[in-house]
């Protein structure tokens, strides 16, 4: 029913259609249905081990993911024959769970290579290290960083809360279309939240979409779903509006695997 | 990054032209008239020559070493031919008298050897095959009293200085090795700063192996007197063939009080094909003697090429307050193997090293760090740091560390660190969804391991290192 309205009345996105996928000859999705269109975020909650991390390196292109069955368009594109890189410079952009240290390499620079490998995909001048730096300066702000952290290597001694907010400031600087946020709320204490949750919600644009995966309710107190799908068993089983997301913090996840398993 | 490097990262190694000029060779083989021959053709006094023979005669008695990690098949010194030159008879006075076939050799190379085209502050002296063809910038050296030039012409001319350390660091019966550069050693460069100059250029050989079947030789000796620097750096690559070929050199540095030395090497000679077909044997002795007082010696190497690498750049920290220092990146890829280290002896009070290794294995390459930190009796209060990284780029390749540790003053301070990590999916997956291909991805995660080492080179150098590390592996991630 959900899923009607939004078709009438948006652009999609990303349109996944009965996806199937295994890690290691496991299958943990079994059958994803999801509509994203244009200007929307989109909650994904569900139980631990329930798909939500797989569906989001899935989307993102992680090679130790293979999919058996289904299929995903990405702005009307085949996005599982793209390459990861590929997903990248078309806007799609993952925001990590377990954010990667790379020693010796500055977050200043990792962020100019990826911001220009995208610039270059789109046929647009590089930027150099000057012209960057100005344009960062703003990113820095929203985010509540000042410079210092710009040239320490990337997430290398970063504390845990460090590396979320680190991977919202890639998400300010490289503006993709579609951000799939994959617990990125998880391990941080209120006041990161707020920053990360609102850093989100202000990068809302009306041609882009976030797809935000998530254990729990509170960072959806700070940005307001248009839609909160659960997943169970590698499966949505129930999509709604915000107030689903209410339900679920007060009744638990069971009442929906009881359903799931009797419907 | 993205750019310049990706397009390198794609080209196979690109020194391997074989430049087509006349050669005078001596046939293969060695005996002492065939070092009677050498010492002829470079007009060498009867004292070198009686040095080279006894080299020569220790060489006789002494057997090839094989305690080090890696393994290749029987060398036949008989079938190498010991001394190959272009005809045309090199002028040092003049680069017009040099054959053009040279000029363009090193132009292809990226070593210009006209002034006018040189790297500002650079001196190069070019070594081809057995000879030293042309030095560069040597008035301007001249001025403040350094010498640079080919060791040949300094035997003849400097005589003095050349008999007084020769074979002072590393004696013409040190190793199995040694002792053949000894008897037969032809070219390379003798640098010599005197008291208190700073010395106003990079000092700079790049040596170029081009005759098949034949092995380069080469011996360089660098004297810094009281109170001067030098800052030098060593280049060198070879043709593309199916043969091994040996290259066997020494070098002998030698630090006066406040005197500081910094040599540098980037070293891509050829590394053999995929298969382990071709490539050169590198085994070579490198000693620096911090001889005065707070004097300072620093080895930084790039080894990218060679099918084998065998060296061990040490330090004698002879003087008090002497400090040695080891940076050191070695890239094995395919079936390259490096066996690399270095080796610190401490015998003056307050003596510090330093000890920086990375080792990157790709392919099916074998990586070993060998390493000896000895602190002697009289070294009161010596101090070492040693860090040995080891990074894993597949699963074929292998790593492997021997620190040695020998101390006999219980007031030494002794830090060992070590790590090996693998270059792994998840690290190459996060740099690919922020939009980098997988080679700038390695590339990125490779250069940010080498950092500490990079950061000793010099400017242009440590471009030149990073491009070069890109070339070396290729093909490594898929």
């Amino acid at each position: 029913m959900t899923r009607r309205a939004t078709r009438e009345t948006g652009r999609a996105l990303l349109e996944v259609r009965n996806l199937h996928a295994a890690v290691e000859g496991r299958e943990i999705l079994r059958g994803v249905d999801l509509l994203v269109n244009v200007g929307e975020v989109h909650a994904v909650m569900g139980p631990n081990g329930s798909g939500k991390s797989t569906l989001a390196q899935v989307l993102g292109g992680h090679p130790a993911y293979s999919v058996t069955e289904g299929s995903v368009l990405y702005q009307g594109k085949d996005l599982l024959a793209m390459k990861p890189e590929e997903r990248a410079r078309e806007g799609v952009f993952l925001a990590f769970q377990y954010p990667v240290a790379i020693r010796g390499i500055t977050n200043a620079y990792f962020l100019r290579s990826a911001l220009n490998a995208l610039r270059k995909a789109r046929g647009e001048q590089e930027l150099g290290p000057v012209e960057f730096m100005d344009a960062l300066e703003d990113k820095l702000k929203v985010i509540g960083w000042d410079d210092s952290y710009l040239s320490r290597p990337v997430n290398d001694g970063f504390s845990g809360g460090e590396k979320k907010r680190n991977e919202i400031l890639q998400l300010a600087v490289l503006e993709p279309k579609l951000a799939i946020l994959d617990e990125t709320d998880s391990g941080l204490d209120i006041d990161a939240l707020k920053t990360v949750a609102h850093t989100v919600d202000r990068l809302r644009r009306p041609d882009s979409a976030t797809v935000l995966v998530t254990h729990y309710y509170r960072i959806l107190t700070h940005i307001t779903p248009d839609f909160v799908h659960v997943l169970s068993g590698g499966r949505i089983v129930k999509s709604g509006a915000k107030e689903l997301a209410l339900e679920l913090e007060e009744k638990g996840y069971d009442w929906l695997r009881e359903e799931a398993a009797v419907g | 990054m993205t750019g310049s490097i990706e397009a390198q990262v794609l080209q196979p190694y690109k020194y391997g032209f074989v430049t087509d000029i006349e050669t005078d060779v001596v046939p293969p083989g060695l005996n002492e008239d065939v070092i009677r021959v050498i010492s002829q053709k470079k007009s060498e006094p009867e004292w070198m020559l009686d040095w080279r023979l006894r080299a020569y005669r220790q060489w006789l008695k002494m057997k090839e070493p094989h305690w080090s990690n890696v393994t290749y098949g029987p060398i036949d010194y008989q079938a190498i031919s010991y001394y190959a030159a272009p005809k045309a008879k090199p002028k040092l006075d003049s680069l017009e008298q040099v054959d053009p076939k040279l000029i363009e050799t090193f132009e292809k190379l990226g070593i210009p050897l006209e002034e006018r085209k040189r790297l500002a502050g650079v001196a190069v002296d070019a070594v081809f095959d057995s000879v030293s063809v042309a030095t560069t910038f040597r008035e301007t050296l001249a001025k403040q009293g350094v010498i640079f030039c080919a060791i040949s012409e300094a035997i003849r001319e400097y005589p003095d200085l050349v008999r007084e350390y020769l074979g002072s660091v590393v004696p013409h019966n040190d190793n199995f090795f040694a002792a053949l550069n000894s008897a037969v050693f032809t070219d390379g460069s003798f640098a010599y700063i005197p008291k208190g100059v700073r010395c106003p250029l990079e000092l700079s050989t790049y040596f170029r192996i081009n005759a098949s079947s034949t092995g380069q030789f080469e011996r360089t000796l660098i004297v810094a007197e009281e109170g001067s620097y030098v800052s030098y750096l060593e280049g060198c690559s070879a043709p593309v063939r199916d043969e091994n070929q040996l290259h066997a050199a020494v070098v002998e540095l030698v630090a006066l009080d406040n005197a500081e030395i910094k040599y540098s090497t980037i070293q891509n000679w050829y590394p053999g094909d995929e298969a382990g077909r071709g490539g050169i044997y590198n085994f070579v002795t490198k000693r620096g003697k911090c001889l005065g007082r707070n004097s300072k010696i620093s080895w930084t190497q790039v080894e990218t090429g060679s099918a084998i690498t065998w060296k061990y750049p040490g330090c004698i920290l002879q003087g008090d307050n002497s400090v040695g220092e080891f940076y050191s990146v070695a890239v094995t890829n395919n079936r390259q193997q490096a066996d690399t280290g270095t080796k610190m002896i401490h015998l003056g009070k307050n003596t510090r090293s330093t000890i920086v290794s990375k080792g990157i294995s790709a392919g099916r390459g074998q990586n070993t760090y060998r390493g000896l930190v000895k602190i002697m009796k009289g070294a009161e209060h010596a101090r070492n740091y040693s860090q040995c990284d080891s990074m894993l780029i597949g699963d074929k390749c292998g790593a492997h560390t021997f620190p040695y540790i020998d101390v006999r003053n219980s007031s030494a301070l002794m830090e060992h660190e070590a790590s090996t990590s693998k270059i792994g999916e998840d690290q190459i997956f996060y740099c690919k969804q922020r939009g980098l291909s997988a080679e700038d991805a390695v590339n990125m995660i490779v250069n940010g391991f080498c950092k500490e080492v990079f950061k000793e080179l010099p400017m242009e150098f440590a471009v030149e290192a990073q491009r070069l590390l890109g070339i070396s592996l290729e093909g490594s991630v898929g």
